[in-house]
Parts: C-alpha cells; structure tokens; sequence
C-alpha cells in the first residue's frame, strides 16, 4: 500500500524544507520513499507542487489526479488548483493564506472566492488553518511551512520526536527553536 | 543504511565513488547539483565553466591526461558541447570520462524538449538511462568501467522527474584511481583527416561491440510476469508504466539507451501477445523496434508532448481512470513572476515604457516577456540576443534606434561575448543591455567568471565586464542602477540615439543573494488609485478594490514603486 502526500502552494512559500522534513521522517520508518520536487523556472513565484509517497516499494516519483491521500495547500487558490489530485476520501490540511498571482494582480482574473466553502461542500474533508498566524506567533512569517507540519503530524503515523529531529536535521541551527515552536502551534491547533 | 538521496546528488556520489578527479560543468536546470554536490567531495577538482563546450574540452583533456573526468548539462547543453563530443567519440578516452545530460520533457524550465538521446545515436557513443537515484548510482560507476573497457565518452541520460526525485541508495567507500600512464599518440588523440578515418573505422567496430554487450548487460532488465501484454521502456517513464500496469504485464527496461540490444528485444518481444513501447518524447525505441520488424504499439498512443504519468499509461492501456473531484470554477493560472525587488523590473519597465523591441536571451529575464511588463520580443537560445540584435539590425537598419539586446552577467559569458565580437567587428548600430545580477539565477545562485568568486567558494579573478567590452572595440560603456529608473530610463534613451554602438551595464545583485541587504518595506500612505505601480508586475503589490496595497513580507524597499507612483503615495526608506 502506497501512501502519497501532496504539497502545494506558491513558488519561495517554503514547500521544499516541508517535503524534506517529511522525506527525513519517513525515512527512520524502513520503508522506501520517494520524494519528487521542482527546481528552476517555477519557483520565481508561481505554482509549486511536491510529492512524497511512501510504502512497501514507490515506483513514480510524481501524484496523478485521484491519488493523493493527503493535500497540504499552503495557499487556498493552490488548494482549488490541485483538489482533483485528490483521492476520494482523502484529506486536505488548507493554510488561510491568499496570495493574488499575477493576472489578479493585472486585473485579468479574479481571485475565486470562498474557496475553502467551496471545497467543503464537495464532500471533501479539509481542514483549515491560519498558519501564518501561527507562524508569526512563533517568530516569523517564513516559518508558515513548518506549522503546516504541526496540523501535518496528527494525522500522519510518526512519532512527534522522529518530527523534532527532522527539524535539527533540516533546518539552520539559529533557527531550530523558532521552528520547534511554529511546530507546537501547528499541532495544538 | 540507505540515504534518500535526490537523482542528481546520486550521480555525484556516483562520481565520487568510481574515483573521479575533474569536474566541469555549466548551470542548467535540472542537471545543476550534480555538480553543486560535487563540489562538496574535496577529494574531486570541481568547477563551473563558462559554457558547456568548454566543460566538455576540460573534461575530454583531463580524460586525455589519464583522469576520470565528468561534465554535466540539460539538454540545450549538449548542443553547445556536442562540437567536442563528437570528435571525442573518435578519440576516445585515456581515463574514463563520462557525461550526464538532463532533458526537460514538460519543459518546467527549458525552452524546448528536445530528446537527447539523437544525440548519442549520432555522435556514436554509449548512453545510459537510469531511472530512479539509486540506478543514477550505479549506472554512473557502471559508465566509468564502460568508458575504460570500450575507449569513448559514456552519457548518462536523466530527465527532470529522476534529476529531482529523492530516493534511496546505499553508499559505498571511494575507489582510489590513480592517473592512467599519459602516452603521446597522435593517431588517436589528433584528428586530423588521416588519422580520423582510421578512428571512424575503430568508431563503427566500437558500436557493434557495445551492442553486443548491451544484449546481456544487467542495465537492461526483463521483468517476465508471464502474461500476454509486454512493455519496453526506460528511464522515468519505466517507473509511471510500472505503477500503473503492476505485474499485469511484464517488461523489458532498457538501462542501455544507445545502443539498443537487438536480440534482446526480438526475444522479449516473441514472447507476448501485445508489446507496447512507453518512452517520453520522441520513438527512439520504437523506431528502432520498426526496424527490426517488430509490431509494437507507441507514439500512436502516448504522442511526443510534455511529460508521460501512470495517468495517461492507465487510461490508454487499460482504459482505467481514477475518480476525483474537481474545483467548481475556473482557477487563474500563476505563471512564474520576476521576484519583489528584482533588479531586471526597472530596465523592462523602462524599455516597455519607450516601448523598445527587445531581443533577449536564457535566464530569469526572460520572464520580462510575462505581462504586465511584456518586454521581451524574442529568446531563442543562450546568447542569441546578442548576435539576434546584430542580425535584425542589419535586416532593419531603421529599427535599431528602437531595438536593445538583454543578457544576463552569466549568459554574457557563457556565449554573448562572442556576438558581442561581431557587433563590434561587423559594425551595426546596436545596443546591448548587460543585466548584471552578479550571480546565475534562474538555475539557483551559482558564481560565473564575473563574480569572482568559484565553485568551491574561493576568492578567484573576476572578468572586468567594462573593460572587456571597450576591448572588444565598443566605445560607449555605462554604467546604471537600475533601482534608479530615472538614470535607468535615460541611459537607455540617450544609448538608443547614439549614432555607434553601445552597451549599458546594469547592476545590482539579485534581491534574493544573501550579502544583499534590504530596507524596511514600503508603505503607501494613501492610494490614489493611479495603479501606475501595478504596472511593475511587483508581486508585493496586490490591488484590492482599486487600492494598490503591498506585502509587506515580500516588499524587499527597491523603491521602484515609489518613482512610479503619479502622487508620491508610497513612502521610500532610501535606496541602500
């Protein structure tokens, strides 16, 4: 049985440390991993998208559409993007956060709205957060990404001391503490 | 204990473990940390060249000295340095020497989709295709021990989703390889017309051999699930047909992308009822199964566009779908965006304004061709504005008053230099915009010759890129901020009348290097609603019910804005 995360969200948001924090905590399980990211181009501010899928053998790196177990959106116009990756029955963990792309910003699109509402009423199982909130409780902004982890590991099976060391392991020294704590947050909420 | 491990980082380990000593590579999205990771092993020379052609003759002379040597690229890479290869598979090697060439197909960051593997079939060397990162581990030692036993270059083939996946692998000690005795022998090593016929015929001998090897080698693995559909593939697209298809049909994965084993698949292929050939891009393996007289079934189905999935192979084999939910209504789409504070905003603001036909080039500039800005006129290749400027001004001498080139510091030196040499020489009006953010950006922060800094990080010459252009024989040079949009804006007017050519250097380090240092976010005290500053393409700057309003988490104080706005609504810290 495979299990497969999605993390999506906006290019420079942190999706990359989130996935690796993942990756490290799975990798203590003894079962095979695989994590598929996006360098380049896509990262200047646009639509990132990462997969994590774990289990007895992983074949494809990426997440096809009604296949994820679990979608961690750090945006919500990235949550609408991404809900048909999806599996039925499968859960979406949402950040409040709304950030305008640039053909909102240029007045060619409009920013859907009550999206979350939206989702809700397809029968999905999501939940939201407002992890910056969170995360500038901890200390700064740039620590959305870790809180998300938080709300992440009540629903994954992995012990919260396996999600401590991932932290030391990924994450510059001075700031192991601040994410510690944005952690915390994210798990009490 | 395995390490997960990202494909990229696996082949430099891969050359670390096979005991190589020379490393020269050129930027490129996905192939870049390869060499990034390789400069982590002290034991490993690793350095980042000017371009790809020079990274491979680096490569084939430390091959030639009797080293191991490495040189990777993406794909469009290999096309600047295919000039050496080439005649290196008639050369051969000394020490092994092996390539990696990273292909795009989707094209999350390229400007094309090119298959690389011609590339092998026409320079006549031995390309490999592993798909996940261990195989990217073994293959690359596995390439070292090719390139020795059959005297040529080897080329590992990977693509974006196994450059940039993690997976496991299982690490071993170094091979300490010492430097093969250096022979002078000019009949392998100087390919003059004499010599190169007798090394072609030493080429084609090579092939057969190869192939022959390839009918056994372990890199090509037949997984028999005893059923009545087989598939043959390779690479990444092994790894989506495996999890959509399971054991309900069996495979041949082709590790040995060039040459293709013959007997091999005659002898897979008897076996099934239905053999079906899954590759990204182009029918490679395909046609190569047409030649033989096989009856399989590939590009009918699975087309040579962008990215394969288990998706489309589930739905086009089996006919199965998954069933999913989709979003009620249409979802703007988020292209990538030039970053809050990025120094190229205000020369594209500038030339968009004066409304200049702009020729560019590869890097994150490109993106100057994204509305609002809807700057950037044409990107061909690395280096092509340059010498595209020069061209359109001598089809239209009349246009060039309102036509610039814009190249980044690193595509400067990778291949604007030399178009630059025929501006001067050649003797067009043309104006050229060095865009010099002191870094490679777009392929992630990494030193280039004017930077002064190298690969390992050490303090190294810095090319003087005002000096180099009056050299070249370009007699007006400038220098401009271009977070001073006035100055910026002038220069440009002023170069454009100029009755000679010109280069105007712009600079300032990209906002995202770690030495910058940035002053407190703007605020806009109040808006007037002249949304003048919306026409930056600033992704700090949202309009909120026609207020322009700034994220202050992402508003780095370039001050752009600022001199924008028609009211003076938005308070300036001060340019540091």
């Amino acid at each position: 049985m495979i299990k497969s995360i999605m993390i999506v969200g906006v290019g420079g948001q942190g999706t990359l440390l989130a996935s690796r924090l993942i990756a490290n905590v799975l990798q203590n399980k003894g079962v095979d991993v695989k994590v598929s990211e996006v360098h380049g181009m896509s990262q200047r501010g646009g639509s990132v998208v990462t997969y994590v899928k774990y289990g007895e053998k992983v074949t494809s790196p990426v997440i096809n559409r009604g296949e994820a177990d679990i979608i961690i959106a750090f945006e919500q116009l990235e949550a609408a993007r991404y809900v048909s990756y999806l599996k039925k029955g499968g859960k979406m963990i949402v950040s409040t956060q709304k950030i305008d792309p640039m053909p909102v910003i240029t007045g060619n699109a409009f920013y859907p709205e009550e999206i979350i509402e939206k989702i809700k009423a397809l029968g999905i199982d999501i939940t939201a957060v407002d992890a910056l909130e969170s995360a500038l409780q901890a200390g700064s902004a740039k620590a959305s990404n870790v809180v998300l982890m938080g709300v992440l590991s009540k629903v994954m099976d992995a012990p919260i001391e396996a999600w401590m060391k991932a932290i030391e392991e990924c994450v510059p020294a001075k700031f192991i503490d601040l994410n510690k704590k944005a952690f915390d947050l994210g798990k009490n909420i | 204990m395995k390490k997960l491990m990202l494909g990229n980082e696996a082949v430099a380990r891969g050359l670390y473990e096979a005991g190589v000593t020379v490393v020269s590579s050129y930027p490129g999205t996905p192939s870049t940390e390869i060499t990034e990771f390789v400069a982590n092993y002290d034991e490993i020379k690793a350095e980042w060249a000017p371009n790809e052609k020079v990274a491979a003759e680096v490569a084939f002379g430390a091959s030639f000295a009797g080293a191991r040597s490495f040189f990777g690229m993406k794909h469009v890479g290999l096309n600047v340095a295919a000039d050496p290869l080439y005649t290196a598979a008639y050369t051969g090697v000394n020490g092994g020497c092996v390539l990696a060439v990273a292909d795009d197909p989707g094209m999350h960051s390229s400007q094309n989709e090119q298959d690389s593997r011609h590339h092998a079939i026409a320079a006549k060397v031995p390309m490999l295709e592993p798909s996940d990162s261990e195989e990217c581990l073994f293959f690359t030692k596995k390439a070292y021990e090719i390139s020795e036993e059959f005297d040529t270059p080897v080329i590992i083939r990977l693509s974006t989703r196994v450059s940039h996946s993690q997976s496991l692998c299982l690490l071993s000690d170094r091979d300490e390889i010492s430097n093969k005795p250096y022979v002078k022998n000019p009949a392998k090593y100087v390919m003059m017309p004499a010599n190169a016929k007798n090394r072609h015929v030493f080429v084609e001998e090579r092939t057969e051999k190869l192939r022959a090897y390839a009918e056994t080698s372990p890199l090509n693995q037949t997984i028999d699930n005893n059923t009545k559909i087989g598939v043959i593939t390779a690479g990444a697209a092994y790894t989506y047909a495996a999890q959509a298809l399971g054991d309900n049909v069996s495979y041949l994965k082709l590790g040995f992308a060039n040459p293709l084993p013959v007997k091999l698949i005659e002898n897979f292929a008897k076996k099934y009822e239905k053999i079906y050939v899954i590759e990204e891009l182009d029918g490679i393996i395909e046609s190569h199964c047409i030649n033989l007289g096989i009856n399989v079934t590939g590009k009918a189905l699975f087309g040579y566009l962008g990215e394969l999935s288990q998706e489309i192979i589930a739905d086009k084999i089996l006919g199965e779908k998954l069933p999913f939910d989709e979003f009620s209504e249409s979802v703007p789409v988020r292209p990538p965006v030039m970053c809050a504070g990025c120094p190229h905003r205000g020369v594209f603001y500038a030339l968009s304004k004066n409304k200049v036909r702009v020729s560019g080039d590869i890097g994150c500039y490109t993106l100057g061709a994204s509305a609002p800005l809807s700057s950037v006129d044409t990107t061909l290749c690395m280096g092509a504005s340059v010498s595209g400027l020069h061209g359109m001004n001598l089809a239209d001498p009349d246009g060039a008053s309102k036509t610039v080139a814009v190249i980044g510091d690193s595509t400067f030196m990778h291949s604007g230099i030399t178009g630059l040499v025929n501006i001067a020489y050649n003797q067009t009006n043309s104006t050229v915009i060095v865009l010099d953010n002191s870094i490679t950006g777009m392929t992630g922060h990494q030193q280039n010759p004017s930077t002064g800094i190298n690969l390992k990080g050490d303090v190294t010459a810095a090319v003087n890129i005002e000096a180099l252009v009056k050299a070249i024989g370009i007699k007006r040079v400038r220098v401009v901020d271009p977070y001073n949009l006035a100055e910026t804006e002038a220069a440009i007017v002023e170069e454009l009348a100029a009755p000679e050519s010109s280069v105007i250097i712009s600079r300032r380090p990209c906002a995202l290097l770690q030495y910058v240092k940035h002053i407190p976010a703007l605020e806009i005290v109040v808006c007037n609603g002249c949304k003048m500053c919306l026409k930056l393409g600033c992704p700090a700057i949202s309009n909120k019910g026609g207020k322009a309003e700034i994220d202050r988490t992402q508003c780095v104080g370039c001050g752009i804005c600022s001199e924008v706005c028609r009211f003076g609504c938005i308070k300036n810290g001060g340019v540091n």
